[in-house]
């Protein structure tokens, strides 16, 4: 296995400290980590899951909008990354627990010396009340 | 290829009786190969001045990469004395930056913290960022990569035809995911890949460590984890504490010594030189 970028690194040290759920994904849109809270939401383990290219990571965890599933290209991940711009929205996933609810995300590109860009990474808070 | 330590004391020149052994200089290392008008240099710091005032006069090129731009790591570009011999030419190589080089190094080499100028050299001067292609030095291919340390850091391997050495002075890898286990996803783990010589960061006594978390540097201990994942044949343990006096140094180097798990453990001692290779 080729090394990771030390960028992607230092953000999934800094994703596994935290108590909201982060999710990884590198250059080519692949999933690369999650961490502990993003394991209780989903209810799987990330050393026990698969690698996973963007559209498997999607349709597993069943993101939508207003009742609408969204495809891979329109997750707040893949825009960033797209982009390689921020960006914020509100989503309805489904979690481990098999409840779907209401959660913040915001997703921003990390980019390197160099304007390389590394891939990009998601915060979710769970929403609460309008 | 022969690797010798000019300097190899970290933060801090520390002169000194108790540090005759291992050496009160700050990091400075230099690599010869066969080609007896060249020479690379690792990083600046305060052993520089030395090896400027032993410089072959065959020696018309050198390659001078340079980690990172603290302080301790250029304080002997100021004391270089072949910098003023028109004969020889000096590239020096640094992290990539948005500011230009000389800009970086010149806020270091210019009044009022130093009297001369980068552009008063008169060495034929050649300032690049060391990018992700590969650098032709000679007769050696380097290597530069990222590695954990604050403010941008760089650890490069050195490929000739009959050694690879390392070189990563300053670096913490154990902010690594899950350290030392999983080989792709530590810091520096692919140019200090399957080295004959990894000169690594072992500052701290793994009691220090704790209190140091962050701070960039290494436990012996650590640096010891690093070499047997990265499966580097010898490591020598580099940038000493200025705090750590020989026997402390020593006694850090044996307990470094009993954690290997291969790898052939040794601490850098200023003027000391190893050959490589055939």
């Amino acid at each position: 296995m080729a090394q990771q970028p030390v960028e992607l690194i230092l953000v999934r040290h800094l994703a596994s400290r935290l108590a909201v759920p982060v999710f990884v994904i590198d250059a080519s849109g692949d999933l690369v980590y999650f961490n502990e809270p993003a394991e209780q939401a989903l209810g799987r383990r990330f050393e026990e899951t698969p690698p996973m290219g963007h559209d498997e990571w999607t349709a597993a965890f069943l993101p939508s909008r207003s009742g609408r599933p969204l495809d891979a290209e329109q997750t707040p991940l893949m825009i960033a990354l797209r982009q390689a711009m921020p960006y914020h929205t509100s989503l309805d996933v489904l979690t481990g627990d098999d409840v779907w609810r209401s959660v913040e995300v915001t997703a921003f590109p990390i980019i390197a010396p160099g304007d390389r860009l590394l891939g990009a990474v998601a915060m979710f808070w769970e929403a609460h009340g309008a | 290829m022969r690797v010798t330590f000019w300097g190899t004391r970290g933060s801090i020149a520390t002169p000194g009786p108790e540090t005759v052994v291992f050496g009160g200089d700050t990091s400075c290392v230099a690599i010869a190969g066969r080609d007896p008008g060249h020479l690379v240099i690792l990083d600046a710091g305060t052993g520089l001045r030395r090896l400027g005032n032993t410089l072959p006069e065959g020696i018309g090129r050198i390659d001078l990469l340079l980690s990172h731009l603290h302080l301790d790591h250029i304080l002997g570009l100021g004391f270089f004395a072949p910098f003023f011999r028109e004969d020889l030419s000096v590239t020096i190589w640094a992290p990539p930056s948005r500011t230009p080089l000389l800009d970086r190094l010149s806020r270091y080499l210019s009044p009022p913290l130093f009297p001369v100028r980068l552009r008063d050299v008169s060495s034929q001067l050649h300032l690049r960022d060391a990018g992700p292609e590969p650098i032709s030095s000679g007769e050696f291919t380097i290597s530069a990569a990222s590695i954990i340390h604050p403010d941008t850091a760089l650890g490069y391997r050195i490929e000739g035809s009959d050694a690879v050495v390392a070189y990563l002075p300053d670096h913490e890898p154990a902010l690594s995911p899950r350290f030392p286990t999983l080989r792709g996803w530590t810091s520096g783990a692919a140019i200090a890949s399957d080295v004959d010589l990894l000169i690594h960061d072992g500052q701290y006594r793994p009691e220090e460590y704790a209190d140091h978390v962050g701070w960039g540097h290494s436990s012996a201990t650590d640096s010891v984890a690093f070499a047997d994942l990265v499966a580097a044949r010898t490591l020598a343990l580099f940038h000493h504490d200025p705090g750590h006096d020989d026997a402390a140094v020593a006694e850090l180097t044996r307990r470094a010594r009993a954690a290997s798990h291969g790898t052939r453990v040794m601490a850098a001692k200023q003027g000391s030189t190893i050959t490589l290779g055939h």
